[in-house]
């Protein structure tokens, strides 16, 4: 009997060639054709700046230099802006780059030239010989100086503000009015990114036999990358294979596309007439890639005795960067998802999203959900702290409860779609953490810490994510004659341990054996309808469709049983891959069903004989019926109506030192719910991984601009990613499972969740053992000593009112 | 002009690579193009994130930090090498599979080098050591708590085999 995976602790089977090095990345690609060229990059080393003159004349000298393109070389759609892939109406002002950078730079690290040589050393030895001289801007960096807009980032568009949105849902500043309590709260973090092990990479080969592309890239998009390089190149779609290989970690950075060299790696191969490939380094990563999260929130709040929110108006301002290819999905994230599990009588939220002269902005892990956390739970502790209650009281009085889903928060979310949430139970969420965490016993503890000189604090935090997000994803499942059965989906994996989970469903489903599942995803010469890899969307959109097309696999397999058993269907089971006729021994396994499945003229071998024309089929009616087609296979699509969306909610206790103001992680607790559990093994690798995203952004991770908008930390040197000893040795977690009612399996994302809460968790803990107001994040431990200083010359002045 | 090459016997995984490089070029980048073991990845290029590590007679090394011609005489172990010889895992390689050490592999084959020795140090490492052994390597994905138990999970497989 076949065992069921699905909720089991199944071992990963991409483990086995990773740990063998036999992974395949995109700068593995290729290694050993001869042909292979390398592209590097010129990028501007200026923040805002006129480009006058671009001379090339030195490169070519170059022995093994074979091409290299400027913004004056590029043609057609080529020599457009890059697209815009979000539009919203409320984006006024976008504006995109040009794969070279034409007449001007906005920020440090914008392509200038590409440069194609036989080496990599060569072709960075060439750029170094490209002249350009420059006519200096004067750059704009950092919100207050977007907003101040005595500079413009873009000469057209005033005030340097993309875009402005605002929604509202009741009356909240009347609310606020007449509120028996207010308060008011200015909120502020700074910028971070993805970082991901592995940069971005594109190698493409062009075959000239065929007139076909074949591009590889680190993407979340396959199906994204191969549209906007058909389109840009003038190539008919059928021309153009995008595969994504093995990827090194996205983390949101690597759905941003194209990146320019996603288009001029293809444009060099097709015009070359060899394989090229560009493997970003360290340092372009951080200069040339994107970032996220540098937000200033201004809050007005009003609520009532028992803190019950009567009004809550937001205004804040979000800095994207130069260009705004993803639009407006970060800040849009931010305004909705800041309400959490909470119910605001009422709520205001207005946001301005701002052009600085610095690196774009796109998602990153949580994308505006942390910042939109963190103000919502900054809200919280205030208003406890204001009462004089327990902090998870006043979280309580504002649960949406359980008998209230759907609940309609009376906004559109970042799909366009209602801000409607399925299914949640934060009540015992809340009771699961405190239990887990110890809060009612935390004052205990904090006694006997002190006692012993000892300064720790506590904190806790929640959150909601809309998750697997539309419109669709499909998915392929095909038994071979062999009876080994290959599955395509088409979005793309960066290390979730897609091949295992999606296996584990197509196995449960189908009834076969989870060794003779094979999955591929990503590539679209074997799916390519497919949206993407982003929102913690894989497993509910993905993972639905396979189930959904091993379905129709599964019910072809049961007709054609039926009909060589003589059975009726309903007798009918499947399990280890083998159809049997419950109560007898008649059989057939399903690689005998394949080749039934499809009436052949010609037999390749022993077993495809039984599928011949004198041997199968009904004389009086065609091989293959009118609605049937041949091949045991399935396909299918899931587009849910809307998002599901999964909760959470982390608590922190933390120490720090008195003389040094290091912060200690002494306990860290999670309380997890993402409907039910395919892999819980894999469910809580993510955690641990956003929970260590989420320690960086807190005390350790920030992008350091200087005032003329260059990078000062841009090497792993410099920008402190957490290594194992700054994060918690060890995680509680425990679960919730509400299944969604909006998919078949009852799913909800997870590949977020662990990174949303972090800010919000570690500066209410950080709060509670200083007695300090936290207003921004991170917080290093020279920030943390400079407020007690601050704090201890003139404490009214910085303590909450 | 021409760049000078230099012709470099490399001796990797118990095998010899005649590969004829330019001073410059980076033991990293000489395993991975020249002798096409991929399996060492390199993720920074100036030393901090471990990711290329490599035994230089047995000693973790950042190969993005070395050059491949002052690797002659020297006998190198990649990931590759590793890997039993009857092609299944090393006790540390299992380890990874059974904690749940790894998610997108990136990092991984310089955690699996590093710990390789360290193991070989340090056979019976408690918790703390555990950590400290893998202190000086970056991962995005595991939040470290898994490769620590696979630390530990390989001493245990080391032991009993």
């Amino acid at each position: 009997m076949t065992t069921k995976l699905f909720g089991s602790k199944v071992a990963r089977v991409e483990d086995q060639r990773f740990l063998r090095g036999q992974g395949r990345y995109v700068d593995d690609l290729l290694h050993d054709d001869p042909r292979l060229l390398h592209a590097a990059v010129l990028r501007s080393p200026h923040a805002h700046a006129r480009i006058t003159d671009i001379d090339v004349s030195d490169v070519l000298d170059v022995e093994g230099v074979v091409a290299v393109w400027t913004y004056d070389d590029l043609a057609g759609p080529m020599a457009e802006p890059l697209p815009l892939l979000i539009p919203h109406p409320a984006l006024t002002h976008g504006r995109t780059q040009y794969a070279l950078a034409k007449d001007e730079v906005n920020h440090v690290g914008e392509a200038i030239a590409f440069v194609v040589a036989t080496d990599r050393y060569v072709a960075e030895d060439a750029v170094a010989l490209i002249r350009v001289s420059y006519e200096f801007l004067e750059p704009v960096v950092g919100i207050p100086a977007a907003r101040a807009a005595e500079r413009l980032v873009h000469p057209d568009v005033p005030g340097n503000v993309g875009a402005r949105l605002e929604q509202e849902n009741g009356d909240a500043r009347a609310a606020i009015a007449a509120a028996p309590h207010t308060l008011s709260l200015d909120l502020r973090i700074e910028r971070s990114a993805c970082t991901p092990m592995e940069g971005r990479g594109t190698v493409a080969r062009w075959d000239p036999d065929t007139g076909r592309l074949t591009v590889w890239s680190s993407t979340q998009t396959s199906t994204g990358v191969r549209g906007c390089v058909a389109a840009k190149l003038g190539l008919d779609l059928a021309k153009v294979d995008v595969i994504t290989p093995d990827v090194g970690g996205g983390f949101g950075v690597k759905i941003n596309h194209p990146w320019p060299e996603e288009l001029l790696v293809p444009l060099a191969a097709r015009t070359l007439g060899r394989p090229v490939k560009f493997t970003e380094d360290r340092r372009e990563h951080f200069i040339s890639s994107a970032h996220e999260r540098a937000q200033e929130h201004h809050v007005e709040v009003g609520f009532d005795d028992d803190g019950r929110l009567l009004g809550l108006d937001v205004e804040f301002w979000h800095d994207h960067g130069a260009y705004t290819p993803y639009g407006l999905i970060v800040p849009i994230i931010t305004s909705t998802q800041l309400l959490g599990p909470y119910k605001p009588q009422s709520y205001r939220v207005v946001f301005e999203s701002l052009y600085t002269n610095t690196v774009m902005v796109t998602p990153y892990r949580g994308a505006g959900r942390p910042q939109g956390c963190f103000v919502m739970e900054r809200t919280m502790d205030a208003i406890a702290a204001y009462l004089g209650k327990d902090r998870a009281e006043v979280r309580s009085v504002n649960f949406i409860q359980p008998d209230e889903f759907p609940y309609d928060h009376g906004l559109v979310f970042q799909d366009g779609r209602e801000l409607e949430y399925d299914s949640g139970d934060y009540p015992a969420s809340l009771a699961k953490l405190k239990e887990l965490v110890g809060w009612d016993e935390f004052e205990a503890f904090r006694a006997e810490m002190a006692a012993e000189g000892r300064r720790v604090g506590i904190g806790l935090a929640c959150y909601v994510e809309g998750t697997g997000v539309g419109p669709y994803e499909g998915a392929h499942v095909h038994v071979e004659t062999s009876g080994k059965v290959k599955v395509a989906t088409g979005l793309t994996t960066q290390g979730q341990g897609h091949q295992t989970a999606f296996a584990q469903i197509v196995a449960d489903t189908l009834g076969v054996r989870f060794e003779d599942v094979e999955v591929t995803t990503g590539d679209t010469r074997r799916m390519p309808y497919a949206v993407g890899t982003f929102a913690s969307r894989a497993a509910v959109m993905s993972g639905s469709a396979v189930h959904l097309a091993a379905l129709r696999a599964k019910e072809k397999a049961l007709r054609i049983a039926a009909e060589a058993l003589e059975a009726n269907e309903a007798d009918l089971e499947i399990a280890d891959g083998v159809v049997s006729v419950r109560g007898t021994d008649a059989s057939i396994d399903l690689g005998t069903i394949s080749v039934l499945s499809n009436p052949l003229r010609y037999a390749f071998d022993e077993a495809s004989k039984a599928a011949t024309q004198f041997s199968v089929g009904d004389p009086g009616k065609p091989p293959v019926a009118e609605d049937d087609e041949p091949g045991l296979e399935g396909r299918d699509f899931y587009s849910p109506e809307r998002a599901t969306f999964a909760s959470g909610m982390h608590a922190v206790i933390v120490e720090t030192d008195p003389d040094t103001a290091e912060v200690r992680i002494l306990k860290y607790a999670v309380v997890h719910d993402c409907g039910h559990l395919i892999n819980p093994m894999i469910v809580e690798g993510q955690i641990h991984g956003g929970v260590a995203q989420g320690v960086g952004g807190a005390l350790y991770e920030r992008m350091a601009y200087d005032e003329s908008g260059q990078l000062l930390n841009a090497s792993f040197m410099d920008f402190l990613m957490p290594y194992v000893t700054e994060v918690p040795a060890s995680i509680d977690i425990d679960h919730l499972e509400t299944p969604s009612p909006l998919n078949p399996l009852g799913i909800k994302g997870a590949g977020e969740a662990g990174v949303i809460p972090s800010a919000a968790v570690f500066a209410a803990a950080i709060e509670d053992a200083e007695r300090i107001p936290i207003t921004a994040m991170p917080i290093s431990p020279s920030e943390l000593f400079d407020l007690r200083r601050a704090h201890a010359a003139s404490p009214a002045s910085e303590e909450t009112p | 002009m021409s760049e000078q090459q230099h012709d470099v016997r490399l001796r990797v995984n118990g095998s010899v690579h005649e590969v004829r490089v330019p001073a410059r070029r980076l033991l990293s980048d000489a395993l991975r193009h020249d002798c096409g073991l991929t399996g060492t990845h390199v993720g920074c290029e100036h030393g901090v994130c471990g990711a290329c590590t490599v035994l230089v007679d047995g000693r973790p090394t950042r190969s993005c930090l070395m050059l491949a011609v002052s690797a002659v005489d020297a006998e190198v172990t990649t990931v590759e090498g590793l890997t039993e010889p009857d092609g299944s895992l090393s006790p540390v390689q299992q380890a990874f599979s059974d904690c749940h050490g790894l998610q997108c592999g990136f990092c991984t084959p310089g955690f699996l080098t590093t710990i390789a020795a360290g193991l070989e140090d340090n056979p019976d490492p408690s918790e703390d050591e555990a950590r400290e052994m893998v202190a000086g390597n970056l991962c995005r994905c595991t939040g470290y708590q898994n490769i620590v138990k696979a630390v530990l999970r390989a001493a245990e497989i080391k032991a009993g085999s």
